[in-house]
Order: C-alpha cells, then structure tokens, then sequence
C-alpha cells in the first residue's frame, strides 16, 4: 500500500518538474493585486479563509469577554449594555462573519473544482464578486459597532430591532449584502457540479464533500432570499415606519419571527452540513476503508437539506403561534434526526475493521461524533413542545446551539483545515501540537457548553449578565473551560503560522487519501488544478486502487490520448 | 492559399472568442449560464415571495380595508402599464430570435424598443407615484391622507410602495442590462454561436414582468 502511494508521489514529482517554469497557484504571480482581483478559485479560497479567520478571531474574543464577565455575580467590568452589545456582536460576526461563509467560502472554493477535475468554478468572475460582498458585509458589521451600539442579538426580533439604536440599519444592510455573497455562492458551486464535472465524474464518484457542498448550496439558493426580503423590510420599517412588523403601526412581529425562522433555521444546516462532508472525508482516509453506505450518507445530506426547510416553527413554540402548527413542526423536527442518525452511524461502521490512524485531523473527527451526536440529541429535546416551553430562552438552548456549531461545524473545519494544510500551504504542521491542540478545545468545549445544559436546565436565562449566587460554580465552571478552549485556538493559530515558515515540505499525498486533489495534483495544485484534465475510473474512496489508477493514468495520459481528444470522447 | 487559411483561422478564432478558458466546449458554457441564470431567477421569486406573503397574510385579516384602500390606484395606468411591459416582452423575444439567426439590425431595434417601453413603464409609475404624494399618501409612519384616516390603510399603501418599488428597481436595472446588450450588439458581439448575454436577460426580462401581472391584479383590481 505504501509503496503505491510513494509510487504515485514520485509520479506527481515528475509532473511537477515537467512544469516548474510556471510555478503552482501561489508562486506562478506575487503580486498584491494578483491575489486581490485573482479569479482563481483556490485564490479566492485563500481569501476567504483570511478574512474568516479575522472575524472568527474578533467574535471569539467578544465570547471570552462575555464568559469573563460571567465569571462572577453582579456587574463586574462590562455595563449591562456593552454586555448586550458584545452577546449580540458576537453571534452576528460568527453567523455571518464566519460560520455561514466559513467552509463553503474557504475548503468549497478551493476544493469543490478540484474534486470535480475541473480546472475552475463555472462563474470565476462572480465567485470574486461574492467574495468582496461578503467582504463588504463585514465591514459593514464593523461600521454598525462603530457608529452605535447594537444590542438586539443576532436574531433582530422586532419590535425592539424597530426602535433601538440607529445601528440596526447598518446591520441589516450588513445581512443583506453578505446574504446575496451566499447566494452567488450558491449558484456558482451547482452549476459547477451540475456541468463542469472531468469525463468519467459520475454522480456516485463524487467525493462526498461535493454532495454536502451542493446540498448547503441548495438550502443557500433557497432560504437565503427570503431573510433578504426580511432585513430589506425591516430597514424600511425603521427608515419609513412601513409598519408590517411593528405593532404600534398595526404591524404583526411573529411574521417577522416567520420570515426570520424560514431563513434561520435552514442556515444551520448551511452551517452543518459542509462539516459531514469534511467529516466523511476524514473519517474515510484515516480509517483506509471505502466509505460504508456512500448513497446513503450522500443522499441523507439532500434530505437534511429539504426538511431543514419544514421545521422553522419549532423556534416559536411559545411564541403565541397555534397549538396544531406547533405540533405539526414539533413532528418534523423529530424526523431530522433519522438523515442525522444514517449519517453517524454510517461513519461509525466505515470506520469497524479499518486501520485508523489517529492523525491530528482523525482526533477531529472523532470529536466530531461525540460531540455533534451530543449537539443533535438536546437538539431533539428542544424540539419537543412540553420540554421546550420549561427549556426555551435557557442556557441549554445555548449549550445545544454551540454543541451543533462549535461541536459540530468549528470541529470539522479544524479537521479539515489540518487535513488539507499540506495541500493549501505545501507544509506540514507540528503533529504533537495538533494533538496536543485538539485535546485542549474538546476538553475545554465540554467544560464550557456542558455546564450551560445544566445551567439551562437549571433555569438560567439567556442572554442575562447577571445570575443567582447558585448558579455560581457551574457558570465559573463554563468560564474556564472558554479560557482552556480559547488556549487551544490560540495554539492552533501559533503552530499553523509557524509551520508556514518552517515547516517541513509536505509531499503531493501525506495521508493518502483517494480523491482527485491528492492523486492528481502536486503538493500544491496549479494554477489551472491539473496539467492534463483528469479521467476518472473510480469512486473517491477505493483506496486499494489509488497507487495502481494513478500510474494508469499518468502513463496513459502521457503515451496515447491527447487531452482533448479523451474529453471530446466523452462529452460529445 | 495561405492567406484564405489565415483568415478562417481568424474568423473561427473570433467566433470562438467568447469561449473561456476553463469549458470545454461553447455548448457547455452556454448550459452552465443558463442553469445559472434559471437558478438566479428562482432567488428572484423566492425575494418576492415574501412580500407576497405580507400581502396575502394583511389581506385576510383586513379584506374590507384592502378594499376600501385599493380603490386609491388607478387601474387604467395599471392597465396601460401590463400592455407596455407585456409588448415590452414580446420584443425582447424577438430580439433573441434575430440574434440566433444572426439580424443584428433587428436585434439592436428590437432592444431599444424594449428599453423604450421598459421607459414608458417607469414614466407611468412616476406620475402614479407623484400623484399619491400629491394627496399625502406616504408609506406607512408618514401618511397623512385625511380621507382615509384609519389603521392599517397605510400598511396597505407600504405594501403597494414596497412592491412596486422593488420591481421598478428591477425595472431600472433591466433597462441598464438592455441598453449595455444594445452597445454590444452595435459593436457585433453577438451571432448565432454566441447570444448567451442576450437569451439570459430576456428570461430576466420575462421574470420582471410576470412578476408585474400578479401585481397588477393583486393590488389594482381585486
């Protein structure tokens, strides 16, 4: 098996000679402005994930603030209102700062086109143009918290969002434009699966992080208009009074909630789901195992997809809307967990009998199960009607939310982040940091988020800056555990810098995974992803044939069929 | 001998200019700018969709205020408006054809009548629009039209402001998208191997409009 592996390296060696004139993606043009108006999507990755990781940086600082200021009872160093601002800032930057754009924006980019054998998205112009509305978002959001203070949580309810600070219309501007980002984004990446799959790409030899990539961008296209038309009507509401959400004009503010929930509860599964797709690739490369139920696990992404968007409802339970739509969302919420559920147990059984490697990227994505599974679990009791009306506005809501987006989401990214950072940077990391890293955040995000199940359980309201003396332990209990997982992040952050610098070069395939950007592109991809289009033989995970299909390749391509010739075979 | 080579070579090279790198094929990028473009318009939809469903949800809790208020609007400018927009999109239709079979005289005509019309349409809004103001019909918090002092009336006219306004905004940039296809099409860009730009905004062009035959109705008539 090794000796394949080798085999194909130094086969991607010798490619990577053959065309050392040009250099790859980051040598080949060194400018300012070739990164800033590049239409490469890997480029445009970089940008992303750049970006991201400022805003990720930034709203987790607020967070610690938060859990600082929590740290004991009473009023401590933060007012009441700049601790309003700071929960509020802190989930509208992580939202749509970094959670939303995060994977699609970052690994998406870079990899969904690579993963296709594609030389590029189907709109490269476009993807920039998505780039620089998100970009445009965010700086948006950092002119809100400079102009005045924004205090209304990320969910902007109406009608408190109709008359607080002035703020709110830059927010809502904010949303806007990034939404628009994400549904560009959207439609880039299915079209660029729907047409610009290599010759031989099938449906079922799709790496499975294609499959969850097209369904986010789904939900994206679908959900992401209508919380357009919300924040749209909700700026008009303050800049003209229209009156639709605002009761004092005669307004209903549940059709805010409505509209609001229609978007909001399928974005979490934009945010979920490009993390399955990471975890399926993990859990298959460092287990050296074809992928247990590939369709099923595919398929459960399409259909997590579509209930997403049926079970809005169950964040109005006690909201005042009717008893019988309650009880018909309460149900549908229920039927989420089966996809949920195929896919973890799906993961659990590719990995029964394989040879696991516990890499910094596998120890990821085994957090990944226990914590998602976790995050999924309270998530079905909050679905449920009679628990959520003692559970709702708790700390368990927030403890089950950052068990699904931090546990989940953030999880997978650093899997994948550690899994590909040999592809994206050509360098290897410190693997003893990684380790050491990854144990750091799962210890530190249980303390933190398993104390607020408790807490919640307990009654602790959310969204307070104060709290009962009983409560004090478990909330300096949470407090601590923020600073262990923060330690982590920060290590992670040092190591990842350091190693870009001197780190070891990494060869084209370090773990020997099985899709295309490992077997068929050099250590780091060019500027155009391959030097002849690739032909797919294979599925993205038979791993007993990747030494063998690569040569095959290679020698094929280099003896008989001109490129072009093999693609006009196929699609014409 | 030689000569003639070079200028075929030229003439498929031209042909072939639109072709971007990273297809395959003409055929490929023209199917993915379509689905693309189908995709957009699905967004399009679903960003009316929820102005509709405020409509519709005002509508039935207040059927008789909706009533009363929407005898404001004159249908026979809404009348006059659904026949401009719809020739609007019978030229836009032709002007696809006489790109596919390579007019380009019909083509650039038949881009600015629909410009034209598309002009037509927002002239007729303007003075709809300047009228209302005239009488203190003002969306929502502003208005001050003393013959229909009662709630929810003004809820009605920010709901007609809202969405005839997003859709003329839509107007407008239709109007901008033409006019720039008319320069191209002047300057020869298009022929019967490549109208993707063409065929892709007449189907934003029909979008605009059906969009507009459920206004008209929905907030005119009925």
């Amino acid at each position: 098996m090794t000796e394949d592996i080798d085999r194909s390296e130094a086969a991607q060696a010798r490619d990577a000679e053959e065309h050392s004139g040009h250099g790859d993606y980051i040598t080949h043009a060194k400018s300012i402005r070739s990164w800033m108006f590049s239409v490469d999507h890997k480029r445009i990755g970089i940008l992303y994930a750049v970006t991201a990781a400022i805003a990720f940086l930034a709203a987790g600082v607020f967070a610690l603030l938060v859990r600082a200021e929590l740290l004991i009872p009473g009023e401590t160093f933060l007012s009441a209102q700049s601790y309003n601002q700071l929960f509020s800032l802190h989930g509208i930057v992580m939202v749509f700062g970094f959670i939303i754009p995060a994977i699609p924006g970052f690994l998406g980019n870079f990899l969904l086109p690579i993963h296709l054998g594609a030389k590029d998205v189907a709109f490269p112009r476009l993807n920039l143009f998505s780039y620089y509305l998100y970009l445009l978002g965010v700086i948006l959001i950092i002119v809100a918290m400079v102009v005045g203070s924004v205090d209304t949580g990320w969910t902007f309810y109406t009608p408190y969002s109709a008359r607080t600070g002035p703020a709110v219309l830059f927010l809502a501007m904010a949303v806007f434009i990034a939404g628009f980002a994400s549904i560009f984004t959207g439609i880039n990446f299915i079209v660029t699966v729907h047409k610009m799959r290599a010759p031989g790409m099938t449906w079922n030899r799709l790496p499975l992080f294609v499959w969850s990539i097209y369904s986010t961008s789904i939900v994206q296209v679908l959900a992401t208009p209508v919380l357009g038309i919300t924040v749209l009507l909700l700026f008009l509401e303050r800049l003209l009074q229209i009156g639709i959400f605002d009761p004092a004009l005669g307004g209903d503010p549940i059709l805010f909630q409505h509209f609001f929930w229609f978007y909001s509860h399928p974005a979490v599964y934009i945010m979920i789901l490009p993390g399955f797709g990471i975890i399926s690739e993990l859990i298959a490369t460092f287990s050296r195992q074809r992928i247990y139920g590939y369709m099923a696990i595919a398929l459960s992404s399409v259909a997590i997809a579509m209930l997403g968007f049926l079970v809005w409802g169950h964040h109005m339970f006690v909201s005042g809307q009717s008893v019988i739509s309650s009880v018909i969302f309460s149900l549908i919420t229920y039927l989420i967990g089966i996809p949920s559920g195929i896919k973890v147990f799906n993961w659990i059984a590719t990995m029964y009998k394989g040879s696991i490697s516990f890499k910094t990227p596998m120890l990821y994505a085994l957090s990944f199960l226990v914590l998602f599974t976790i995050g999924g679990v309270t998530g079905i009791m909050v679905g449920v009607l009679a628990v959520d009306i003692h559970l709702h506005d708790t700390y368990y809501v927030v403890g089950h939310f950052h068990y699904v987006m931090m546990g989940g989401t953030v999880i997978a990214l650093l899997g994948g982040l550690h899994y590909w950072w040999p592809k994206i940077t050509g360098r290897m990391y410190n693997e003893v940091c990684g380790q050491i890293a990854a144990f750091l955040i799962f210890v530190g995000l249980n303390l933190t988020f398993f104390t607020q199940l408790v807490l919640g359980s307990r009654g602790m309201p959310r969204r307070y800056n104060d709290y009962l003396p009983e409560f004090t332990f478990l909330h300096q209990l949470s407090t601590i555990g923020s600073w262990i997982m923060g330690l982590g992040l920060f290590l992670v952050l040092g190591y990842l810098l350091v190693s870009l610098f001197r780190g070891k070069k990494a060869g084209a395939n370090p773990w020997g995974g099985a899709t295309l950007e490992w077997t068929h592109t050099g250590p780091r991809p060019d500027p155009h992803n391959f030097h002849r289009t690739p032909f797919v033989t294979r599925g993205p995970y038979e791993f007993d044939r990747i030494g063998i299909t690569h040569t095959e390749t290679a020698e094929a391509d280099r003896d008989a069929d001109p490129p072009d010739v093999v693609l006009n075979q196929d699609r014409t | 001998m030689a000569n003639t080579g070079t200028a075929e070579h030229t003439a498929q090279e031209r042909s072939m200019a639109h072709l971007k790198h990273y297809f395959v094929s003409s055929d490929q990028q023209f199917d993915a700018a379509k689905l693309g473009m189908w995709l957009f318009l699905i967004t399009e939809i679903l960003l009316f969709s929820g102005m509709f469903v405020a409509y519709a949800v005002y509508r039935v809790w207040y059927p008789e205020v909706f009533a009363i208020a929407s005898t404001e609007l004159n249908p026979w400018l809404g009348g006059l408006n659904t026949v401009v927009l719809l020739a609007s999109s019978l030229t836009v239709a032709l002007a696809i054809h006489a790109a596919q079979t390579d007019k380009r005289r019909a083509l650039v005509i038949n881009l600015f009548i629909t410009v034209l019309l598309a002009g037509v349409f927002m002239v007729v809004k303007y003075f709809e629009y300047t009228h209302k103001f005239h009488l203190g019909i003002f969306p929502g918090g502003n208005f001050a039209y003393a013959e229909m002092n009662q709630p929810i009336v003004p809820i009605f006219f920010s709901i007609y402001y809202v969405m005839t306004g997003i859709h003329g905004v839509h107007v407008l940039v239709g109007m901008g998208v033409l006019s720039w296809l008319g320069v191209r099409a002047i300057r020869g860009d298009f022929h019967s191997g490549y109208y993707t730009p063409v065929e892709l905004s007449g189907l934003y062009w029909h979008l605009v409009d059906i969009i507009w035959i459920f206004l008209f109705p929905l907030l005119y008539l009925i």
